[in-house]
């Protein structure tokens, strides 16, 4: 079997602080596979961007540190490059789109400046050849009057041409791998809808491996293949959309599902998750959903529960889910 | 008309009335302090007749009533004749224009020399984030901060002029050197060492801190993040991405601290004896030579709000958010 594009193992990425440690990521494993687009979806604060910056050693040192793991890219560990052949990698064969366009760019850089860079760091060239590749990049992203936007400072586009923008830059060198670290929130619904739908075609056309990462789980019904739940720094779920949608196992994914607003049932409150997640300094000692879950049981509150197939490859970590499945 | 035109020739017209109010400002503020021209005269005479006095006092328009004397003044600023000192004999603008180039080129060599060592040591300490060359350089900037100029170009004098016999300790020229050319830039360029360090070394200071702390900012910034995953390098972060948008508060800060390096240039000048305006400021104020202050001090209120609209253009060439309008 031929190396997978990404495979991460064990990944602990932890914040040290005052003599504090926060697990923002603690034992995180999955894969993407070229031409697939994995969606990493969770609340706020449960580990998303922290293991996406994990992924490109963005995290800022101190106070964050990657204490384990294995971040194996076609077959290489990246915990083991120099930090030189890293600063190659970024932009090239792994690039990243960003939460919010408005404050993704330069403002004292042209658009076309600022993509061109990209193409300049890794291909060398001359300054007309990367700005002509700009203008192409623009156009594969669809900002019409490409040659002309290339001029333009970022404070003259609005947010979506923003974002289609720093679509462009991480896309200048083709990448293999393309992490989009919420690429919609900040963005009006109909942008939105049309931002995601152009990461979905770029990812088929170039045959890029995507993970997504959202809180949004529209998103991912529509355009990821599979899906990991993470909850407070670990992967609780893990399956095929499909699979996940039509038998979630955890009791955390369950309670997300629920939570989404359907369409006819009128009236009455969103179904909500009970509880807050718990701060990363004051973890449970067991199951660190326990608290808020309505299944738990003693077991749940005195020892962890690990990621465990319960069907193939739709791994769970819950004592309960799997007990059930076993019966 | 090009926008950059016309939002010069707005901004010269908005410029003469903050001058002449602050040349009416300074007029009322002199002649709050006791004493004139005259009793300062005659005080140095070591005595003199009430009608000589009151001669004096004539042929100097000071007897007349306050309201007249500001009516001449401002009509002398108004036809840009600044009057006459009678303590000098000679024409303000004479005055004025035979002290303005020592100062000039004090004020200039003491600000380019505090902006780029401010602006590199800044970088520098913001690279080197509480290692180190960051820790030396803060300290550095905040002993030159807390220390009074004068104080510092007492010393200077002391280590470079008497200690070690390296330069010169007062004056712009050797005096009777006669020297012309070549020589004559080196001499003056020897002179102008210690002053000039001594007038830099606060502003370097501020600029040094000021540039550390709009470096670290912007390097917290989402589009440095994002440079970083393009696959920048730190150089290219540092001089290309951060830099840029750092400079921005420090060209603020050049365009308000004109008026305070002309303060501080009175000190150094007196320090040093540099034959140029603040030195003169300073002496018309016990001399109590009216004319000559308002002079130079409606020179320095001129060329304060012209830096000043200097500096906005240039921040608007820095900046595309900005636009001359």
């Amino acid at each position: 079997m031929s190396a997978r594009l990404l495979e991460v193992r064990d990944l602990r990425t932890h914040f040290f602080n005052r003599g504090t440690v926060a697990k923002a990521v603690d034992g995180v494993s999955f894969h993407v596979d070229a031409g697939e687009m994995l969606a990493l979806v969770g609340e706020s604060g449960c580990g998303k961007s922290v293991t996406a910056y994990s992924l490109l050693r963005l995290i800022a040192d101190p106070p964050g540190k990657i204490v384990g793991g294995e971040i194996l890219f076609e077959g290489h560990d990246l915990m083991k490059l120099s930090d030189d052949e890293m600063r190659r990698l970024r932009g090239d064969r792994i690039a990243m789109i960003f939460q919010d366009p408005m404050s993704s760019l330069n403002p004292v850089f042209t658009i076309g400046a600022q993509i061109a860079e990209s193409v300049l760091v890794h291909r060398g060239g001359t300054k007309a050849a990367a700005l002509s590749r700009a203008v192409e990049l623009l156009d594969l992203v669809g900002i019409p009057d490409s040659r002309r936007r290339i001029d333009e400072y970022p404070h003259r586009l609005s947010g979506g041409m923003r974002q289609r923008a720093v679509i462009a830059m991480a896309l200048a060198c083709e990448p293999k791998l393309l992490i989009a670290d919420e690429p919609t929130t900040a963005l009006d619904v109909t942008i939105q809808a049309q931002v995601l739908a152009l990461i979905s075609e770029l990812k088929q056309r170039l045959g890029m491996g995507v993970i997504m990462i959202t809180h949004d789980l529209g998103v991912v019904a529509q355009h990821a293949q599979r899906v990991a739940v993470m909850y407070a720094g670990k992967i609780v779920e893990q399956a095929a959309v499909a699979d996940l949608f039509s038998r979630p196992l955890h009791p955390y994914t369950k309670g997300l599902l629920a939570s989404i607003p359907r369409q006819g049932a009128s009236g009455g409150r969103l179904n909500e998750i009970p509880g807050m997640v718990p701060s990363l300094l004051a973890m449970p000692r067991g199951c660190s959903f326990a608290p808020r879950c309505p299944k738990a049981v003693d077991r749940c509150t005195h020892h962890v529960p690990s990621l465990a197939d319960i069907s193939p490859l739709h791994p769970v970590s819950c004592f309960v889910a799997q007990q059930e499945a076993k019966l | 008309m090009p926008p950059t035109l016309r939002f010069l020739l707005r901004r010269l017209g908005q410029a003469i009335p903050i001058i002449l109010g602050i040349a009416i400002f300074n007029f009322f503020l002199l002649h709050m302090a006791p004493g004139d021209a005259v009793d300062v005269l005659a005080g140095e005479a070591g005595g003199a007749t009430p009608e000589y006095v009151a001669q004096l006092k004539a042929k100097f328009g000071l007897d007349q009533p306050m309201h007249v004397q500001l009516g001449k003044f401002l009509w002398n600023v108004a036809t840009l004749n600044l009057g006459f000192s009678f303590r000098h004999n000679m024409p303000v603008v004479d005055l004025i224009l035979a002290r303005l180039p020592a100062t000039l080129l004090l004020m200039i060599c003491a600000i380019v020399l505090a902006f780029s060592a401010g602006l590199v040591l800044g970088v520098t300490a913001a690279r080197n984030l509480n290692k180190a060359p960051d820790r030396i350089i803060s300290v550095m900037a905040l002993l030159a901060y807390a220390t009074p100029i004068f104080w510092i170009g007492l010393m200077l004098i002391l280590l470079f002029s008497v200690k070690l016999g390296w330069l010169p300790s007062s004056g712009m020229e050797t005096i009777g050197g006669d020297l012309s050319g070549a020589a004559r830039i080196w001499d003056v360029a020897r002179h102008l060492v210690l002053p000039a360090v001594t007038l830099a070394l606060f502003f370097m200071a501020l600029y040094t801190r000021l540039m550390r702390a709009s470096m670290l900012e912007v390097y917290g910034l989402d589009y440095v993040t994002v440079a970083r995953a393009k696959g920048v390098g730190e150089r290219g972060i540092a001089y290309r991405h951060v830099l840029r948008n750092a400079l921005l508060p420090m060209i603020t800060m050049l365009g308000l601290q004109v008026g305070s390096l002309l303060g501080g240039s009175v000190l150094v000048e007196t320090v040093f004896g540099w034959p140029g305006l603040g030195r003169l400021a300073f002496e018309s104020v016990f001399q109590r030579d009216y004319n000559l202050l308002l002079g130079i001090l409606l020179l320095s209120s001129a060329l304060v709000v012209l830096v000043n609209l200097l500096i906005d253009l240039l921040y608007a060439r820095l900046d595309p958010r900005i636009e001359v309008a």
